[in-house]
């Protein structure tokens, strides 16, 4: 479904992934986790074509992806940002910024197709025509996950998705992702610093640091303790010593 | 009791004004403070972060802050004049916030702001206040202190301007430290560090600290004490080491809610939040 | 029914775009009201556009009808500002006067904002070597000080309100382009428009949609503090033959060819003096208000 193959990204004259590869099967939720500066969130974004400066083999269902993606690319692939609070334009209603994606994709029916969303990711009605000022964290995430969606995608990028919010709200988004993938069948890669959020999560996961894939190992794996790059293990131990 | 605690906060509220009225921010809050490490923990909006600043006075004049005492070491800080509450603030107490970046001057070497804040509040030349700066980046551990010394705050990395900025906190010899969130912008790897860097120092220098986070499980590794805030309010206080028997619904709420790692489960317990915890306590 | 009105504003869920929209706007009125100062310029500005609107309603004579006979009078019950040295109704001509004065202004800043924003956002959104050669072309007009290059363009054209319009535009345009583009600039790298990207959206539609109304509560603000240098620009050519020609009234011809009376009958130059300076302070008040309102970077 998703391909990734010796993936470089430069900033200027600064390579800050090198050589990443990795597939992603349909269906499956991928983990990307590091810390900052490790270059998961580059290695996202740049899937999403939002970086340029790249070179390496990318593709999404089986369509090989240039420096320049087309419309369909958008209308497949969509991303949830980090934080919800500077992903929602501050000008918009939410009704506004559902009915974006509907424009731009011609999708008719937009009213009902806007109700809907909002439904389904559990917003009150209320919420439609309210600005992003007046909505609390969880509910603006909620906002920017039916954004995510109202195009009808088959891969979700989600980048930080709970990582603003508090434990909670966390709760509640983590399900809703995990109840809105089952119910779509949706392709997931989700980057994250949390290994908790991750390995609730994601199936299979890639550890990056420094711009490198160093190990990718499986939730079992991560679980029984069996993975073997000292990176993973540091990370794997300071999981567990947080939750005491 | 044989001798005054160094906090005392009873009955504190805060208002903060809306076009409606007034939102009630902190909704009467009592606790003391000793010389130990307490930690203050809730979600956002709780109204932990302002409890912290309405002791430090450091609330926007348009806050109505009302208590039937608000203490530290026996100054009444509602009724203090304002130079002294300069004096405890950055003197008595010091304040290390979230983001080092926002908080460190972008265009003052790291040492020279050391050195300032410690001649703020001690009496020596600038050859002193350099040496007391270097010593007090040893004390951070900070490995290359010569180096950092004369480093700005962009060149150093995040953890080591939290390290920075303790050391900052650390000059005037402070009596407390309120650290509101000062992990939160870092790695899970430097965050255990920084909070080890606290506690130790808080208890090698006998300082009192409030330990404000969001983070239950993180605080309570740290702290000798936690309060749990919910929308304003106290909703249990307990010994940190019994945080697993916490009793209150809010407080096992937050514990079950978070992923783990050794015990994976479908789906997550969320939080119902009862209307019964906003009603007022007592 | 004021009450009804008032909660139908300011609910916190409101219940379509038009109630979303039009509560924004009366938050915003909310906050402008506050301060005393902006609420004066506004007044004041509105006041001037409708006395210049409502001139032939309100003009006592004919601004254009000389009477040699009755030059340079004080104000008196039929001459309510006097009268010029040809004779004419000084109240006449700063009524009609405001409507050339004001008007130059409004087109100037119609021609002027809408150029600046496209030229700006798109600079700033685009990038690369459309960024280089738009900005370069922006320094270009903004080397020269404005009332030169304006002086130059009216001396090569027929010198006219319509050659001064287009003058002042010209040197006009440049800074608020250099604005948009800062905006833009930052606003570029953010989420949300990374999110409008991901929708696969047109780069014009995200710049006309998504960047530039962002964009424009900055210019807003600024245009309405640069109202005041384009009134005096425009008093400036006036006063210097290049703008508007007689006969036709305008404030700053019309200070022009006074100037010569100035000590013994000081009022006749003064009064369209007062008109400028109200206006320019008027639009500057104005301008200080709406920057406390709607500039993000003070919230």
């Amino acid at each position: 479904m998703i391909e990734v193959q010796h993936l470089n990204v430069h900033f200027g004259h600064n390579q800050v992934v090198h050589e990443v590869s990795f597939q992603v099967a349909p269906g499956e939720t991928f983990g990307l986790v590091g810390e900052s500066g490790s270059g998961k969130s580059t290695v996202l974004r740049t899937i999403a074509g939002l970086v340029p400066g790249w070179d390496g083999g990318l593709a999404v269902n089986g369509k090989t992806l240039g420096p320049k993606r087309d419309r369909a690319f958008f209308k497949s692939v969509q991303m949830v940002f980090q934080d919800p609070y500077g992903s929602l334009h501050p000008r918009q209603t939410v009704d506004r910024i559902l009915a974006e994606p509907l424009a731009v994709h011609g999708i008719p029916d937009a009213e009902t197709r806007i109700t809907r969303a909002l439904e389904e990711v559990a917003l009150p009605r209320a919420a439609r025509f309210r600005y992003p000022h007046q909505l609390s964290g969880g509910q603006r995430q909620r906002v920017a996950i039916a954004r995510a969606l109202i195009a009808n995608p088959s891969v979700l990028l989600l980048d930080e998705p709970t990582s603003a919010l508090d434990v909670s709200v966390q709760a509640e988004v983590l399900n809703l992702l995990a109840d809105l993938r089952e119910a779509r069948q949706l392709t997931c890669i989700l980057v994250s610093h949390n290994l908790a959020v991750i390995g609730h999560l994601c199936g299979r996961l890639a550890v990056m640091q420094g711009g490198r894939i160093v190990e990718i190992v499986s939730q079992a794996q991560l679980r029984d303790g069996t993975a073997r790059h000292p990176h993973t293990r540091e990370l794997i131990a300071l999981s567990h010593e947080l939750e005491g | 009791m044989t001798e005054a605690p160094l906090v005392e906060i009873r009955k504190l509220r805060v208002d903060f004004p809306n076009p409606a009225g007034f939102t009630q921010a902190v909704r009467g809050i009592s606790f003391s403070l000793g010389r130990e490490k307490l930690g203050i923990v809730g979600e956002s909006g709780s109204g932990k972060s302002v409890t912290g600043r309405a002791l430090m006075r450091l609330l926007p004049g348009s806050a109505r802050v009302q208590a039937e005492a608000l203490r530290f070491d026996g100054i009444d800080v509602l009724a203090a004049s304002e130079r002294q509450m300069r004096r405890l603030r950055g003197g008595r107490i010091g304040l290390i916030m979230q983001d080092p970046k926002y908080s460190l001057n972008p265009v003052m070497t790291v040492g020279r702001q050391i050195a300032e804040a410690w001649l703020a509040h001690n009496k020596g030349g600038k050859r002193e206040a350099r040496e007391a700066a270097l010593s007090l980046l040893e004390q951070v551990r900070i490995r290359d202190p010569l180096r950092v010394l004369d480093s700005y705050p962009h060149e150093v990395s995040g953890g080591m301007g939290q390290r920075v900025m303790i050391a900052m906190m650390l000059a005037p010899n402070p009596d407390m430290l309120i650290a509101d969130e000062p992990t939160s912008a870092l790695d899970a790897s430097v965050q255990a560090e920084i909070l080890k860097l606290i506690e130790e120092l808080v208890s090698a220098r006998g300082m009192g600290l409030m330990l404000i986070s969001h983070d239950l499980p993180l605080v309570s590794r740290f702290c000798d004490r936690v309060v749990v805030m919910y929308a304003g309010q106290v909703m249990e206080e307990l010994p940190a080491r019994d945080l697993h028997r916490a009793r209150h619904a809010y407080t096992r709420g937050l514990l079950d809610c978070m992923p783990s790692l050794s015990v994976p489960r479908p789906r997550l317990p969320t939080l119902n939040r009862d209307p019964a915890w906003l009603e007022p306590k007592r | 029914m004021a009450v009804v009105t008032r909660a139908w504003l300011l609910s916190d869920t409101p219940a379509s775009r038009a109630q979303a929209r039009w509560g924004r706007r009366y938050q915003l009125w909310l906050a402008f009201r506050r301060n005393p100062l902006a609420v004066a310029g506004l007044a004041i500005v509105l006041v001037m556009l409708a006395l210049a609107l409502a001139a032939p309603l309100l003009a006592t004579h004919d601004p254009g009808v000389q009477s040699l006979a009755d030059r340079l009078q004080p104000p008196s019950a039929a001459h309510w500002m006097g009268t010029d040295e040809l004779g004419r109704d000084t109240w006449s001509r700063m009524l009609y006067g405001g409507r050339v004065t004001l008007g130059m202004v409004v087109a100037v800043v119609v021609l002027v904002a809408p150029l600046g924003l496209i030229v700006g956002c798109v600079a700033g959104y685009v990038g690369g070597i459309t960024d280089k050669l738009l900005m370069r072309v922006t320094d270009v007009f903004l080397a020269f000080p404005r009332l030169i290059l304006a002086l130059a363009f009216v001396a090569a054209m027929k010198p006219g309100v319509e050659s001064a319009i287009i003058a002042i535009a010209l040197t006009a345009w440049p800074p608020y382009a250099r604005l948009a583009r800062a905006e833009t600039l930052t606003i570029r790298n953010t989420d949300y428009v990374a999110a409008v990207q991901m929708t696969g959206a047109s780069p014009w539609r995200i710049i006309c949609r998504h960047v530039a109304p962002m964009c424009l509560p900055s210019l807003t603000v600024r245009v309405t503090l640069d109202m005041s240098s384009i009134i005096l620009t425009a008093a400036g050519l006036g006063f210097l033959g290049l703008g508007a020609q007689p006969p036709i009234p305008e404030w700053g011809t019309m200070i022009a060819s006074a100037r010569r009376f100035i000590l013994e009958q000081w009022w006749v130059p003064v009064i369209p003096g007062l008109a400028i300076f109200a206006a320019s302070l008027a639009f500057n008040l104005l301008g200080d208000g709406l920057r406390d309102v709607l500039d993000p970077k003070q919230r």
